[in-house]
């Protein structure tokens, strides 16, 4: 019997880039699982719980653990969101033993997409085509606590027509954070630009990754700045979505 | 010292305009980095000492009475003295008494942050004593009249043409130019002050209890010269620093230097047991053993505690986006960088340090190099928690968060918001698929345009996928 997925819809998937979902959906019903999306999904509770308000983050979690714990597997196409619910899920109930446990279990089968294309469903190669030069963005919360890596530069690697070139400082921060954004603009900017500098010195004409929170803040930053590079989530890629201008290019493509 | 933390914001505008500090910055962080990585990858057993080191510094913890008890017998027993300190003035008293006891005159200062913790040069000097800072950095900026902005290279933050500039004004020309002049320079100021000094005071990398010995470990000798040289040999140390045996002070003098400076071992690593015994060939006539508590019990048992595991090498600050970004000064205080972001704020108080654990990305490489597993971005969420308990979140974004929390709860209508949501930005676009500019967003769109959404939402087009 294939696996039950329960598609954990992001909210800035949801919001902001709706194709990144479809390209999710693509890729796990390739992978051999059987989607859902179920409606009563709403918010990891991420943003409150690094504003401090743990209150809020736990009646989300509970909410978010109600809503998914009776599917085989958790997934969903951003590393910061599933490291919540993968890490800081069961910290939040250290008090509370039934809720602990509900977590736990949770937390056991929840997976950022990409790694669980990989470590879990054993792909190694996927049916798409890209053409041109792009350079992968490690996106924090993936990289340090989920282990993510090698994972897509792997899928990548099967992309026909596909070159990775590797930016320099791949583990220094993009300078999202969140409301760190737009709490300290100035820092954040710098970070942006450094970051920026790192990928134009790579020469790619697209920047591919797994977070779309790091990707809204960069690719909006190149917009700013009239950079022609071409930013796209990593699924939309891998899934052979990748069409248009990409995120925050122009309406025609990209959309489903 | 003062806390400037207050004006960080203002700071940071000031240190992402000044192009010195990000050529300093950048020159000698990398250096660390690359340092480290290199060494890291050397050795095989990294990761294994980093869960030693963990569980050592967590084993004094739960048994620190019985540590410090034991260390100060044996202080006692090799003729030394030790002191306890509740605060910081109790420090700067037990410290001036000593100094008028012994009629100093001239002191000289090895590295120790403990001591800027404690402001103890300012009331050392408001006495009339000659304090004279011997550690390279420490001299540079006490030339300069400034806070250290690293704690392990406190002038980290200087180009060596400012450092020229602050030499020729203090020594006389003519200009150095080269780094081998400047530091010969320095020596040369320095070597005299040393014979000359009633009372060294040096910080401490480790406290002994096995044998009632201090630590101390540099790169330039100036410590050694500072404990060896003068009448009275002084100790600042925070109660923490205490490790079991010698044997741990070689487990951590593994992870010390190749996690802050990149080295795999600093130049001198001295062992100071005592005053000078009968025989000896030199050695100081008084040997004093300052502990600090100044607020690191309070940590004791509390969700704060693994803080105090920390060995104060720089690695964090050294691997941290922001700190890289705006240097050390704009934390303003003593500890910058995520070990001060957490520090500061349980040291001086919640309401003084507002930005201090808010200016982080969360993005978590200070932990991933923290050489005693200190879990850095989930202790400054907690500060983040701690200063909601303590209202002192901004009423802006508590108000937020509890509409938002309303709506998240309610997934019927937090679908219609969303749905709301991508209309109503999508509208704004005019067909180039980005917003350059937010009526409630300026925070965002100051730098960067804003991506538009499509006009429905991803759960919106699956319904409708799935009844076609």
């Amino acid at each position: 019997m294939p696996p039950r997925v329960g598609l954990f819809a992001t909210c800035l998937m949801n919001l902001f880039r709706p194709n990144v979902g479809f390209a999710a959906v693509k890729l796990l019903e390739t992978a051999g699982c059987t989607v859902e999306v179920p409606l009563d999904q709403t918010c990891c509770g991420q943003p409150a719980y690094n504003s401090g308000d743990f209150e809020a983050t736990r009646a989300l979690a509970k909410q978010l653990i109600e809503a998914f714990e009776g599917f085989d597997y958790v997934v969903g196409p951003s590393g910061s969101c599933m490291a919540t619910i993968r890490k800081d899920y069961p910290r939040l109930f250290a008090d509370d033993p039934a809720w602990r446990a509900r977590a736990e279990a949770l937390a056991a089968k929840s997976f950022e997409l990409i790694s669980f294309l990989t470590d879990v469903r054993g792909v190694s190669s996927v049916d798409a085509s890209y053409a041109g030069t792009v350079s992968y963005l490690d996106s924090c919360s993936g990289l340090r606590e989920l282990g993510i890596k090698a994972q897509p530069r792997l899928l990548l690697g099967s992309v026909d027509g596909l070159a990775l070139a590797e930016m320099a400082d791949t583990e220094v921060c993009c300078g999202f954070g969140g409301s760190f954004c737009v709490k300290y603009p100035e820092i954040s900017g710098r970070l942006a630009d450094d970051k920026l500098a790192r990928l134009t010195e790579t020469g790619a004409g697209t920047l591919l990754g797994g977070d779309l929170g790091c990707l809204l803040h960069l690719a909006g930053r190149m917009k700013r700045c009239g950079s022609p590079v071409k930013v796209f989530h990593t699924a939309e890629v891998l899934a052979g979505l990748a069409e248009g201008s990409g995120i925050g290019g122009a309406v025609e493509g990209g959309g489903q | 010292m003062k806390v400037s933390s207050p004006q960080f914001k203002a700071k940071v505008v000031t240190a992402l305009a000044d192009p010195h500090l990000r050529d300093a910055l950048g020159q000698s962080r990398k250096g660390f980095v690359n340092g480290r990585g290199a060494l890291v990858a050397d050795l095989p057993e990294f990761e294994q000492l980093r869960d030693q080191a963990r569980d050592v510094k967590n084993h004094v913890l739960a048994n620190l009475d019985h540590y410090l008890e034991r260390f100060e017998a044996k202080v006692t027993a090799a003729g030394g003295q030790v002191h306890w300190a509740a605060d910081a003035e109790d420090a700067r008293q037990i410290i001036l008494g000593i100094c008028r006891r012994v009629g100093a005159k001239t002191i000289t200062k090895g590295k120790s942050m403990v001591s800027e913790e404690v402001g103890l040069n300012e009331a050392l000097e408001a006495e009339g004593y000659q304090v004279i800072e011997t550690d390279l950095g420490e001299y540079i900026i006490q030339l300069a009249d400034e806070p250290p902005s690293h704690i392990i290279a406190p002038a980290i933050h200087k180009t060596r043409a400012q450092v020229a500039e602050l030499f020729e004004a203090a020594h006389g020309g003519p200009r150095k130019t080269t780094v081998g002049e400047l530091v010969t320079e320095a020596r040369l100021v320095l070597r005299d002050k040393y014979f000359r000094a009633d009372v060294g005071i040096t910080g401490g990398n480790y406290l002994v209890a096995e044998t009632g010995s201090s630590v101390i470990v540099t790169n330039e000798g100036n410590g050694d010269l500072t404990q060896t040289l003068a009448r009275v040999h002084i100790v600042t140390s925070g109660i923490e620093r205490i490790v079991p045996s010698l044997e741990d002070v070689s487990l951590f003098q593994r992870l010390l230097a190749r996690s802050g400076t990149g080295q795999e071992t600093e130049t001198y690593t001295t062992f100071s047991t005592g005053p000078r015994r009968p025989g000896d060939p030199d050695g100081p006539e008084e040997y004093h053993v300052v502990l600090v508590d100044n607020g690191r019990s309070k940590m004791l048992g509390g969700k704060f505690q693994d803080m105090l595991r920390c060995i104060r090498c720089g690695a964090c600050m050294n691997h941290c986006p922001v700190y890289g970004a705006v240097g050390g000064h704009a934390y303003g205080w003593v500890y910058p960088g995520p070990m001060g972001s957490v520090l500061t704020p349980l040291f001086v108080g919640l309401d003084s340090t507002y930005d201090l654990p808010n200016a982080c990305t969360l993005n978590g490489r200070c932990q991933t190099v923290c050489p005693v597993r200190i879990p850095l971005p989930e202790l400054l969420r907690e500060l983040r928690h701690a200063q909601r308990q303590a209202g002192l979140r901004p009423a802006a974004e508590t108000r937020a968060l509890k509409a938002w929390r309303f709506v998240a709860e309610r997934p019927r209508l937090y679908r219609a918001a969303n749905r709301l949501a991508a209309r109503a930005l999508k509208a704004l676009d005019s067909g180039s698929g980005r917003l350059t500019s937010l009526p409630f967003g300026q925070a965002w769109s100051g730098l960067r345009d804003l991506p538009a959404p499509e006009g429905r939402t991803f759960l919106e087009l699956w319904q409708a996928r799935k009844r076609p």
